[in-house]
């Protein structure tokens, strides 16, 4: 029996099956999104938290006491800069200029570098301060918070000096340039996400 | 011997001699039980060669069908430990009365009830669902593999890993014994000095990475990876239920991440996340992690809901009755599971305005449930039944469910929850929709699909006589719990004084008992059929006169599931292929692109294990080395870019060929 002559058939056979190759859609793109996004949650719970223990300073010292806004500035710029920086590179990989993209993404990277140290210091004048995380339930929510966002920035790092190997060894392919884009989505995440810490932990810190 | 203890503690952290439960006699027993088990497998691995067998085929296999048979395994030998578990409390409860104190002391009792807790739910319940998803989703779909093939390797491992962590913890220290869902203060260090929290957190975090990747890798495959012309209302009503349960996974696991992060920071650190003093807040853990907890019921119950939907049509042979309705229904219950988590606390504080808005939540659940329940009885209704083990696992649900439906309600009034809370009457209820629920569920789908995974049915009559001791044991062991906590006896607890009360915990053993024949039922029906595999093998490839992708191809299907990508025209699509005369291409075969097997998973998976029990027993210098070994492997799997391959078409043509003739064979 064919299609053809079954009658239970309607006027025109019906195709069951694709005779050529199929090649469903990438997923990459979508799967990292979705990764990130959980990983989004994770840092609401960390607002959260913040959000109900940030004003139990336990008789410590309170965000007023210890921020020193303009070093904090000065750290959200480098995160800011090296943003556009990796839009830039970004472009580069566009027009399939190897050089240009290492170089901005070299130039991303020591700014990262500059986030994570200024951060590291931050944490160490801190800590001699006798500000340290378990010294009240305000203190313990603002280190895990910022340092959680640094760990993150610190990783992308090192994610990106391994892209940077692995374009130097095999250019621009299109696997490189969806970890570039990957990438990409990742470090401009965790801008977004330290503009939020910027304006709850900082700003509206030092407000009270 | 060694002398300097400073030394002593750099190598092994808090391990000592003493960590081994030697004063432990069930312990040792079941110790050398498991090492003349363990070394008879070893030995016949060995003895039959099947080392490389196993690592080529199995262990690195990124196939969805073997992996989501590895969960089924490791779900299976979990549930023996953990019902082990449940027949210790039972038969500790049936004799601990007056002057009798049982045969567990409390600290033990303490561990097995957290234990059993952690180990059915993580590591039973998950890797089943997970499991069940990974086999079908993609052969209903249409596809060849998930979206990211390794990483579901990598997923299966770390659960894998996850469940040895818990495991580890029975013969090398201790397990929690803080309940299942570890609340501080009780859980904080000044609490619970041993490692028994540690191994909670760090076995958990370790199954959580994998669960996460899980989740993003099948709503990818689901959304991305569908045949030409299944739109989304044309999906099998499975799929829709795993695409919202993983949906929900995805959005509640970072949130037990985050929670089990800041409790590990509070018992390492010194933080003041959820202690009582310096600004500490506990009601913040208990909120948190029933922000996870909720959703992750019906993570579990879901695909459940989808396996009795494949079932009832199937053996109805019919069309689901009213699968938009259906498939609404899921997404309901998806976003109302995050607005009821308060329910679980009812009682501690929160004010009658707060307690009011998550009961009618709550409430509000039974709605989108209950038309379910009317969608399968419908499409029995006039269908013509076909009392197989799975259409019985499905009717035992359908009363089942709706009992502990409806006392899920009553606690749903917060009144009426004041006197029950914590109580066995609640025990009975979450067992009522567990067991009612998923694990009926989950042996409807086993059942159902296992001709589909092995090429042969399981046997019918142990099959059926596993039902009836689980569905019989069930109201046995819990109806007892409803009219205990009814009478107000808290949960948790191994010793009674009031003799009254044995006879109650007698009938409830009794029925674990039953369970246990249940479980043993089922296992000699998988054994049987290996056994009778010859009278029971399915040649056809569709045993049930099933109606969606997954019974057009092969069983077991080959690798790459279908040769040809169909197309689909209708819901239900099998049962359309069928009714509008397809016919199985014979020829025309190409080369089929395919991904290669990859060891980086397990490796990956098994550094974590090390670096998880180096955390527990605090030994730094292992932490340091497994963490630096952990982000070079990885590292180091990202410099291959050789992932793919294709398989020939002399192999293809080979394979189909082989089918042609035994279908050939059939017709004759």
């Amino acid at each position: 029996m064919t299609m053809a002559n079954n009658t239970a058939a309607p006027t025109e056979a019906p195709v069951f099956y694709l005779k050529e190759e199929h090649h469903p859609e990438q997923g990459t793109m979508l799967g990292f999104w979705i990764y990130l996004m959980s990983d989004c949650l994770i840092f609401a719970i960390l607002f959260a938290t913040h959000g109900v223990l940030g004003r139990n300073y336990a008789a410590g010292p309170s965000p007023a006491d210890l921020f020193d806004l303009d070093l904090v500035a000065i750290n959200t710029s480098m995160l800011l800069f090296s943003s556009i920086t990796y839009g830039f590179a970004m472009l580069q990989m566009a027009k399939g200029k190897i050089a240009g993209t290492q170089l901005w993404l070299a130039i991303t990277g020591l700014f990262g570098v500059a986030f994570v140290g200024l951060e590291l210091y931050e944490f160490h004048h801190l800590w001699h301060l006798g500000a340290t995380p378990m010294r009240s339930g305000f203190l313990s929510s603002f280190y895990t918070l910022v340092a959680t966002h640094g760990l993150h920035v610190s990783f992308g790092i090192i994610w990106l000096v391994t892209l940077m190997v692995q374009i130097g060894k095999r250019g621009l392919v299109p696997e490189n340039k969806r970890r570039l884009m990957c990438l990409s989505m990742f470090w401009h995440f965790l801008d977004v996400i330290w503009i939020g810490v910027f304006s709850v932990v900082y700003l509206l810190g030092v407000l009270g | 011997m060694f002398s300097n203890p400073d030394l002593l503690h750099f190598i092994f952290g808090r391990l000592s001699f003493d960590s081994l439960p030697f004063h432990e006699p069930i312990l040792v027993v079941t110790f050398a039980a498991v090492v003349l088990g363990g070394i008879v497998v070893l030995g016949a691995l060995t003895y039959f060669k099947l080392w490389g067998y196993l690592w080529r085929e199995w262990i690195t296999s990124i196939d969805h069908k073997k992996i989501g048979i590895m969960y089924i395994i490791l779900a299976l030998i979990m549930l023996l430990r953990g019902f082990a578990d449940a027949l210790m409390m039972r038969a500790q409860q049936a004799v601990s009365f007056g002057d009798a104190q049982g045969f567990l002391p409390p600290h033990h009792y303490d561990q097995i009830f957290t234990a059993h807790g952690v180990i059915m739910i993580f590591f039973v319940a998950m890797p089943l669902v997970t499991g069940l998803m990974n086999f079908v989703v993609p052969l209903q779909i249409g596809a060849r593999d998930v979206s990211f093939p390794f990483l579901n390797n990598f997923s299966f491992w770390m659960t894998a890993c996850g469940a040895a962590l818990v495991m580890v913890s029975l013969f090398i220290g201790e397990f929690a014994k803080t309940g299942w869902l570890a609340f501080p203060p009780l859980s904080d260090i000044v609490f619970s000095p041993d490692v028994g929290v540690d191994y909670y957190i760090w076995s958990l975090q370790i199954a959580g990475v994998g669960t996460l990747l899980s989740g993003v890798n099948l709503i990818v495959t689901i959304v991305k990876m569908r045949a030409p012309g299944m739109s989304m209302m044309k999906m099998p009503v499975f799929t829709w239920t795993a695409l919202c349960t993983n949906v929900l996974i995805v959005a509640s696991f970072p949130v037990l991440t985050a929670v089990l992060v800041l409790l590990g920071l509070d018992r390492y650190v010194g933080t003041n996340f959820f202690t009582n003093d310096l600004g500490g807040n506990p009601m913040m853990y208990v909120n948190l992690i029933w922000i996870w907890g909720h959703p992750e019921v019906y993570i579990l119950i879901l695909p459940a809901f989808g396996v009795f939907s494949e079932v009832v049509s199937t053996f109805c042979r019919k069309r689901l009755f009213g699968y938009s309705s259906m498939v609404y229904a899921t997404i309901v219950i998806t976003i109302l599971s995050y607005l009821v988590w308060l329910h679980h606390f009812f009682t501690m504080g929160s004010g009658a305005s707060v307690n009011a808005f998550f009961g009618i939540t709550t409430m509000i659940i039974s709605i989108p449930t209950g038309a379910k329940i009317f969608n399968w009885l419908f499409t029995m209704y006039k269908g013509r039944i076909k009392f197989d083990v799975p259409m019985l696992w499905t009717l035992g649900f359908m009363i089942t469910f709706v009992i502990g439906g409806m006392t899920g309600v009553m606690l749903a009034v917060p009144p009426a929850d004041f006197v029950l809370h914590n109580s066995l009457f609640l025990i009975a209820h979450f067992h009522n929709v567990i067991i009612g629920g998923v694990v009926f569920g989950m042996f409807a789908g086993i059942t159902y699909w296992f001709p589909k995974a092995f090429g042969f049915k399981l046997d019918a009559f142990w099959g059926k006589m596993s039902f009836f001791f689980w569905f019989v044991g069930f109201y046995f062991a819990f109806m007892p719990l409803y009219v205990l906590g009814l009478m107000g006896v808290t949960r948790r607890l191994s010793h009674f004084d009031d003799p009254s009360l044995q006879i109650w915990f007698v009938i409830a053993a009794f029925g674990a008992v039953l369970i246990a024949c249940g479980i043993g039922s089922f296992i000699l029906s998988i054994v049987t059929a290996v056994l009778k595999r010859d009278q029971l093998r399915d040649e056809t490839g569709d045993p049930w006169g099933g109606r969606t992708l997954e019974w057009s191809t092969s069983s077991p299907p080959p690798q790459y599931n279908f040769a040809f990508t169909p197309v689909v025209h209708d819901l239900d699509a099998w049962a359309d292929m069928k009714k509008r005369g397809f016919v199985r291409p014979t020829s025309g075969f190409m080369p089929i692109h395919m991904p290669k097997n990859t060891g980086a998973g397990f490796i990956l998976a098994a550094i974590s294990l090390i670096l998880g029990f180096g955390l527990v027993w605090h030994i730094w210098w292992l932490v340091a080395v497994s963490f630096i070994a952990l982000l070079g492997t990885a590292i180091a799997h990202t410099f291959n870019y050789n992932r793919d391959y294709h398989i020939p078409v002399e192999e293809v043509v080979a394979t189909e060929d082989e089918r042609t003739a035994l279908l050939a064979s059939q017709k004759a």
